[in-house]
């Protein structure tokens, strides 16, 4: 009963109809990856809440911390590397404010600004490594420093990678626009997350 | 018109023009298609349960005789190493929580697919190159450590095998990971309008404790793997004394994540249960809140029990006070739920078919791991058995009898929904009765053997423990014959089996109100619910009430929970003061 034609344009039908369902899916959920984003950033964090409470636990469990005859940590460099890093949560949230106002070229210049700063930490952060007194296995406060800083700048190295991933779709004209900025607002939010994570990092190894 | 006609006549399936059926192709590709990736995960992890369980009847074997005499003691660390990770994260984790999670959550809440289709499928191909590197470290000397890995014994022994399997179990803690913040998402937010979180059915709710744990816990597990992997690779010293470290350390964080996996892996065949009992003693379900909220209270205090898994690690008496009641109270949710499908199953029309009788295995076997576990739940008796034949017995009373009996149930009735296929219903029955005769052959001895003091993970025993060792050698042997049965039902039902109808089981739950298998979206249009999920034989009640198609335009009509049409005026809550009479009645 059914010709080859009549299948045909079914097959068209149906496309048509997943195509439209799909779309409207998604406009039904417009935040859904921003959510799963939290609760991707949330289960990171606990990572990081393992590696603190560890760090703490060897903390206490010492007779004396740093051990003995480790090198003080110098607060100079870190403290200006902080800085820079907690202001890089301010510069790239008015990337997400020229976004809103459809200002493309303003998203750029926030975003490569974000980009330099968060380059900046990491070039601070291998300086320091490479200058410390001590190496990963000294002792067991120069292990967790190192894989404690280090885990968080892979973080960092993922955040300037995600930023920079951003820049070049900018460049596709309409790509990013008032309404649709997804890619904007999740590297806005992975980067705040690395930059409370570092607080807290700041707080536990240079402060405490 | 029943309760089941009702539901299927408010949701016409979608006998449309789409072909239902996937191309066996489809199976081995990269597919966003949830019900895809579902028989993905349940295939994938039934194979490396065939590798685990050749493995465990090679363990069984060695332990016929008191005497090392079939493999050397050291490939026999490996072999119990390998078994328990295979089992545990290569079988239960990724069928359990990959596989029914997956076929079921979209269905059961009325939505196309998972929040995030692509993420879905990387989380499954994680899995079977995660699988194959494990294997792989037989090439290179198998781990020896345990599926526990406690340092200094896993820095020490083939190191190049522990390296493998932190690799392995990273990748696996990822793909689990991503898995359950899909999961997460979809419940929360695709739920079809007018589901609350009430009118989920409890499988649903169970998902959604279990996700939660997962994304808790399983992060800390990667901490504890980067800290031994330091410690393995680059000589660091996080878990050894001599430089400052402390392997108690690994101990707390390791169990931080393992015992709530524990949960990980039973929840969700706890949901698998709440839903295969009321379908089959067509009765409602006894206690809907209850073993809804339980499944959160378990969650919560799973994640506060883990050092009584550490009782004989030095940890100090007030602690162990604090992590033995903690323990014991998790019995209570737990007790509950048990409870509660027993009065659903009281006065029941029950069907004993294949999955109800899984089912009522389940919970036969689950009661003694759970009584068990409160045993060594308690400090002194836990200390007497601790690293005996009891530890090994509570496990698998748990893991076995609990999960695997739960993966059973669930195929034999879902079967039919994800394959369009019924399944020989006498060979599910032959199946039951050897599974779970070889189980508690296998399993129950080993209770004395730990009483009498026979430690675990050693290949050698002392000859007195040689009759019951025989025992248990017999009953993994018909455990192991058990699979034969289903794995040739299974094969042969899905190519030849008769044909199943949409809803062969006359459930209410909404996966059942569409066609078998499902259409590639699932449903036609936005389906509806007419019913609760478990408003099982009320017969004719509401007969009087014509409850409209889902295509009726008026959204007073559309026959929703909230629907004009499903209410009763309750006097409590009436608009004038002077009529309103009692207290207000809220209905289930």
């Amino acid at each position: 009963m059914q010709g080859s034609t009549i299948d045909s344009a079914k097959t068209v039908l149906n496309y048509h109809h997943t195509a439209e369902a799909t779309a409207a899916h998604h406009e039904e959920h417009p935040d859904l990856r921003i959510f799963g984003l939290i609760v991707f950033l949330f289960a990171e964090g606990m990572i990081f809440m393992g590696l603190f409470i560890a760090y703490l636990t060897f903390r206490l469990m010492a007779p004396s911390w740093p051990p003995e005859g480790t090198e003080r940590l110098e607060l100079l460099l870190p403290g200006i590397n902080t800085a820079i890093l907690i202001s890089s949560s301010f510069v790239i949230h008015q990337a997400d404010s020229a976004i809103k106002k459809n200002n493309v070229s303003g998203l750029r210049l926030w975003f490569a600004a974000t980009t330099v700063m968060g380059a900046i930490f990491l070039a601070g952060q291998l300086y320091e490594y490479f200058h410390l007194g001590f190496g990963l296995k000294t002792n067991i406060f120069a292990s967790t420093f190192f894989v404690l800083t280090g885990f968080h700048g892979l973080h960092v190295t993922f955040g300037l990678l995600l930023m920079m991933a951003v820049l070049w779709r900018s460049l596709k004209k309409d790509h990013y626009n008032s309404e649709h900025h997804f890619g904007v607002e999740a590297a806005e939010i992975y980067w705040h997350f690395v930059d409370v994570v570092w607080i807290v990092l700041f707080l536990l190894l240079y402060i405490l | 018109m029943t309760q089941a006609q009702l539901q299927e006549a408010a949701n016409l399936p979608s006998h449309g023009t789409e072909p239902p059926q996937r191309k066996w192709r489809d199976y081995f590709t990269f597919n966003t298609d949830h019900k895809v990736i579902a028989i993905q995960y349940l295939v994938t992890g039934f194979i490396f349960y065939l590798i685990g369980g050749a493995l465990a009847t090679v363990i069984r074997t060695e332990l016929a005789t008191p005497e090392p005499d079939l493999v050397d003691p050291e490939f026999y660390n490996s072999l119990f190493t390998l078994h328990g990770t295979i089992m545990i994260f290569l079988w239960i984790i990724p069928a359990g929580v990959g596989g029914f999670a997956n076929f079921l959550l979209p269905l059961m809440i009325g939505a196309r697919d998972m929040a995030f289709p692509r993420l879905n499928a990387v989380a499954f191909w994680i899995v079977p190159p995660a699988g194959l590197l494990l294997m792989a470290s037989f090439l290179v000397g198998p781990p020896q450590a345990g599926w526990t890995s406690y340092p200094p014994l896993s820095l020490i022994a083939s190191q190049a095998g522990e390296a493998i399997w932190i690799l392995s179990l990273l990748l696996l803690g990822t793909s689990s990971i991503l898995g359950a913040i899909n999961f997460f998402v979809t419940i929360l937010k695709m739920r079809v309008p007018g589901m609350g979180f009430n009118q989920m059915p409890l499988f649903c709710w169970a998902m959604l404790a279990t996700t939660g744990l997962v994304i808790i816990a399983t992060p800390v597990l990667a901490g504890a793997l980067i800290l031994l992997a330091f410690d393995l690779i680059a000589g660091t010293a996080f878990f050894n004394p001599t430089g400052g470290g402390d392997p108690v350390v690994y101990q707390h964080m390791f169990w931080f994540y393992s015992h709530p996996a524990v949960y990980i892996m039973v929840m969700p065949f706890f949901g698998v249960i709440s839903e295969v009992i009321p379908v089959h003693s067509r009765k409602p379900i006894f206690g809907y809140r209850a073993i809804a909220y339980s499944s959160l209270a378990i969650s919560f205090l799973g994640l506060i029990v883990w050092a009584h898994h550490m009782f004989t690690s030095g940890t100090p008496a007030w602690l162990r006070m604090f992590f033995m009641i903690t323990t014991m109270v998790i019995a209570v949710p737990t007790g509950i739920k048990v409870f509660s499908w027993l009065a659903t199953m009281w006065g029941g029309k029950i069907r004993l078919n294949s999955a109800m009788l899984f089912a009522m295995g389940f919970i036969s076997t689950f009661v003694v791991g759970g009584l068990t576990g409160v045993m060594v739940a308690a400090v002194p008796f836990d200390i007497h058995v601790h690293d005996t034949y009891f530890v090994v017995a509570h496990l698998h009373y748990v893991l076995f009898g609990g999960s695997v009996f739960g993966i059973y149930s669930g195929l034999y009735h879902w079967f039919p929904k994800m394959t369009g296929r019924m399944l020989n219903e006498t060979w599910g029955r032959i199946h039951f009765a050897l599974t779970y005769i070889g189980f508690n052959l296998t399993f129950m001895p080993m209770h004395e053997l730990g009483l009498l003091g026979m430690p675990r993970r050693v290949a050698m025993y002392d000859p007195s423990f040689t009759s019951l060792n025989r025992l248990c050698t017999l009953g993994s042997y018909v455990l192991a014959v058990s699979t034969i049965p289903f794995l040739v039902n299974a094969v042969w039902s899905w190519m030849y089996g008769p044909k199943a109808s949409d809803n062969p089981w006359q459930a209410l739950t909404l996966e059942w109100m569409t066609t078998s298998p499902p259409a590639i979206e699932n449903f036609e249009v936005l389906p509806v619910l007419a019913t609760g999920p478990y408003d099982y034989g009320y017969g004719d009640r509401s007969s009087e009430v014509n409850v409209p198609f889902s295509e009726a335009k008026d959204p007073v009509l559309s026959a929703g929970p909230s629907s004009v049409l499903r209410a009763e005026p309750d006097p409590a809550v009436a608009a004038h003061p002077d009529d309103r009479v009692g207290e207000s009645q809220n209905r289930e």
